[in-house]
């Protein structure tokens, strides 16, 4: 394999895998044989890389105090107080755990394990007001996302997160919720039309008593679980929640449901069924092993075939951490990052509901799309951006709170924001290789193949740092 | 090109022509069938959960005023529809309009097993979805898609906003959100932007390459289209100083102007009274008020009136019985309102809540949401609600 061949391989491979790469380690990686390449993509990270940022304990000391709160019928002024203080200070954390994310996901050194972690984000997509919940099933996404598909599945039905989303928690014996039951074989492993809506019921009914105590922590309360026999898929049996993901892993349709979603995940939104199949026999048979799937994915010839190179449409987080990690970008004001999500469509830890986001074309309308490509002047360029962006429904009873009576109750008065991020250019153009022309520059930029038009956009250009700006602003930027 | 002027805003810049295949000629090119009657529709969403029990008071009922010691509207307050319902004291503004038989109230609007959740209620009004399903397409989003007659070209559809709804989302086609369309019109205009869409034949199939094009050729031609239709026509009427004002007096400028949009889109935020609540929605009853009479009456003046059906709804209401902080907790079934110069049945259109007869203290809803849209769909937009709605839904005979 030449050096010309590798280096668009394993620049296509860190653009999926990743959220790109910069020249130097492109040039580093080229001289690597593409299995070693890959091998190093899965390798354990060094040191723990779990987001620490909330505090489990004085999260845990707030939700004591808001329970007690909570249960009692009339609240005097200094507690009414210290109940909205709870709640300012949980969303003002949500926002900081969504911006550390962010910042992990510009800064990381395993850019995979990121990756995967925003894959199953999306797959095992939840909502919750609580920040040490949501940090919780983040760090489960991330700890188990490249290891067994098993324990992460188990791991996210005992988060509280999920049990609270998907209603688990008023799961009981005798008024069993369905909630979660459904959800699990609809979205997280067998997908529609493979089960019947008796397996639900049986398994709402072995999911009981599945909950968390009230500071947090799994439990499994043996008074509240259905301990009668079930039947799911013909099988017969006092079955308890680990007995139904053992049934529902048996079968196949799972691993081929998950292969399916990785496939339009990492590889193209059209999938081909044949590589589906592949893909879905080896996760089968290695026992769903992530890390032996994506290997798989990866090493396969059809994965740098060119139809599958450049045609995927980034999703929003992919492009604000791929320019911020490729550019070097600091976020002097980092709320600035929730700001762009929301208006672009993927407001992390924030999804539409618990299908995730749709991905591929629905990203991309007239007003997102126009945004995108404005994106690159103003965060490298430090320009003015004057887009508000939607209230969260969520936020509304802050928006509520706040408001009075002389404010107007529309997004529209907001003053403009600026994006106030600066690109380390100098440490950028140090990453290019000496006397790199701006074709070759957005050779390397772009990743769909360069067209006579691009071509000639860009020869009459003299500096890389107007090429770069340029080329992020355009169409193409936006696949990868 | 010009780099000082690289993705600045230049001004107005003159509207050269495109170089594009014809297949997708500019819009402003196309020949259009001029429809005589026109008929728009106007979607205000009221975000948060307005609480519809202090928006249409049932002063009639004693059980409101047991359950509401607090924050109940005392009778004498209340701008009496009938014997049973009137309207909160802060919606004077629309008494006017209801007495001219431009406003009918539908009481108890839902879904079965509703949910509680802000995000994924809205999520249920805007894709017109069952409580357990999930479309990632919004209802106006698939009557987009049904490109029938009158909803083909890429401005069909219009949100007034910076970005866009579910509910405008189709799978093949997509509103425009736009807040100012001169500010839309200079964006689109860039000289950069103009040199990437030059002379470019290549991109334009049907892959992922091709549908960023599409969409930024059609963002341009519409942003020119909407920005030269709308922009010389002044309106004569005093709106409110407020957000909401100003985003419906946008959009009577382009109806009134003759933009060929069927399908406009605003909303309101901050309905969700947890706490002291009199007073916040108050506020926000008195600015929605205001602003829809103004709007109203403004577009009666321009005669668009009869051409327009409004309808305005929120995600959920509220409790019926207050909660410890003087507001309320989310709900369920709630009111919408539709205004129009051509209501079949105007006023109160069905029986008040019944406050009796709860579902663990919510109200029960009497009709589906879905009625409501396939009724629109059927008989203004002109469509198959069945096609749009994925089941046919009984229309109701307010239009």
């Amino acid at each position: 394999m030449n050096a010309k061949d590798n280096f668009i391989k394993v620049k296509h491979l860190y653009n999926r895998a990743g959220f790109g790469i910069s020249y130097s380690d492109l040039n580093k990686l080229s001289r690597k044989n593409l299995n070693k390449v890959v091998d190093d993509l899965l390798k354990e990270p060094k040191k723990d890389d779990a987001i620490t940022l909330v505090d489990t304990t004085e999260s845990k000391r707030q939700l004591l105090v808001q329970t007690a709160l909570n249960a009692k019928k009339e609240l005097d002024d200094e507690e009414k107080k210290m109940r909205q203080e709870i709640v300012r200070m949980r969303n003002e954390m949500s926002r900081n755990l969504n911006i550390a994310w962010i910042n992990q996901m510009i800064n990381t050194e395993t850019p995979l394990r990121e990756k995967m972690t925003l894959f199953w984000h999306g797959h095992f997509a939840c909502r919750s007001n609580n920040p040490m919940y949501a940090q919780q099933l983040n760090n489960i996404q991330r700890q188990h996302g490249l290891g067994s598909f098993k324990t992460l599945l188990v791991e996210v039905s005992k988060s509280p997160a999920m049990l609270q989303y998907l209603n688990n928690q008023q799961n009981r014996k005798g008024k069993p919720n369905e909630n979660f039951a459904r959800e699990l074989m609809e979205l997280f492993t067998l997908g529609r039309g493979n089960y019947t809506e008796q397996d639900i019921k049986e398994s709402a009914r072995s999911f009981t008593g599945w909950m968390y105590d009230k500071d947090g922590t799994f439990i499994f309360r043996k008074n509240l679980h259905d301990e009668g026999t079930k039947t799911f898929f013909g099988k017969i049996g006092n079955f308890e929640g680990e007995n139904i993901i053992d049934i529902i892993l048996d079968k196949p349709e799972t691993a081929e449901f998950i292969s399916r979603k990785v496939y339009k995940f990492f590889v193209n939104d059209n999938p081909n069924e044949a590589h589906v199949k592949e893909l879905a026999n080896h996760f089968y048979n290695s026992k769903y092993n992530i890390s032996e799937l994506m290997k798989k994915l990866f090493t396969s010839d059809w994965f740098y075939n060119p139809e599958n190179v450049g045609t995927k449409i980034k999703s929003p987080a992919e492009f604000l951490v791929g320019l911020s990690r490729e550019f070097f970008v600091t976020y002097n004001k980092p709320l600035v990052l929730i700001q762009l999500q929301s208006s672009l469509g993927q407001y992390l830890f924030n999804p539409p509901n618990v299908a995730g986001w749709p991905g591929g074309q629905s990203w991309i309308d007239s007003s997102s799309l126009m945004l995108r490509m404005r994106i690159p002047s103003l965060v490298l360029n430090d320009g003015e951006i004057d887009f508000s962006g939607k209230a969260d429904p969520e936020d509304e009873a802050v928006i509520a709170l706040s408001r009075t009576a002389t404010t107007n109750a529309n997004t529209n008065t907001k003053p403009k924001s600026f994006v106030n991020a600066q690109a380390d250019w100098p440490k950028f153009l140090n990453t290019l290789p000496k006397g790199l022309t701006p074709l070759q520059l957005t050779e390397f930029l772009l990743q769909p193949k360069l067209n006579d038009k691009i071509t000639r956009m860009v020869s009459d250009n003299k500096g890389l740092r107007s090429t770069a700006v340029e080329i992020t602003s355009m169409p193409e930027y936006q696949l990868c | 090109m010009n780099r000082r002027n690289f993705l600045r805003n230049t001004g107005f810049v003159a509207a050269g022509s495109l170089f594009v295949p014809a297949f997708m000629k500019p819009l402003e090119a196309m020949a259009l069938d001029e429809l005589s009657l026109y008929k728009n529709l106007v979607v205000v969403q009221l975000s948060g959960g307005n609480d519809g029990l202090n928006t249409v008071i049932p002063f009639g009922n004693d059980i409101y005023y047991q359950k509401r010691k607090n924050i109940a509207i005392k009778p004498e307050e209340v701008i009496k529809l009938n014997d049973m319902q009137g309207l909160n004291p802060n919606m004077k503004a629309l008494q006017e309009i209801y007495d001219q038989g431009w406003m009918t109230i539908i009481n108890d609007v839902g879904y079965p097993n509703p949910d509680r959740s802000h995000f994924r209620s809205m999520d249920i009004w805007q894709s017109g979805s069952d409580s357990n399903q999930f479309l990632s397409t919004g209802w106006i989003g698939r009557y987009l898609d049904s490109n029938c007659q009158t909803c083909k070209f890429p401005y069909t559809a219009i949100e007034v906003d910076d970005s866009l709804s579910l509910a405008m989302k189709g799978q093949t086609k997509k509103g425009i959100a736009l807040k100012d369309p001169a500010a839309l019109f200079r964006n689109t205009n860039d000289p950069f932007f103009k040199a990437v869409l030059q002379s470019d034949k290549e991109h334009l199939d049907e892959d992922n390459l091709g549908y960023l094009y599409k969409t930024m050729i059609e963002t341009q031609s519409s942003a020119s289209y909407i920005q030269n239709t709308s922009k010389i026509y002044q309106s004569k009427s005093t709106y409110p100083q407020s957000g909401f004002a100003n985003q419906l007096k946008t959009v009577s400028k382009f109806i009134s102007s003759g933009l060929k949009t069927r399908v406009y889109y605003v909303s309101l935020s901050g309905f969700d009274t947890h706490v002291n609540q009199i007073n916040q929605q108050g506020n926000l009853l008195k600015q929605y008020s205001e602003g829809m009479a103004a709007f109203l009456k403004d577009l009666k003046t321009n005669n668009k009136l009869e051409d327009t059906l409004v309808i305005t709804f929120s995600e959920f209401g509220r409790r019926v019985e207050q909660n410890a902080s003087n507001g309320t907790d989310h709900g369920t079934a709630n009111n919408m309102f539709i205004f129009g110069g051509r209501l079949k049945k105007q006023g109160i259109f069905n029986a008040a809540p019944n406050l009796s007869d709860l579902d663990t203290g919510d109200l029960k809803y009497q009709l589906d949401f879905r009625q409501v849209y396939g009724t629109i769909l059927d008989k203004w937009l002109d469509v198959n609600n069945a096609d749009i709605l994925n089941k046919k839904f009984n229309t109701l005979d307010f239009i």
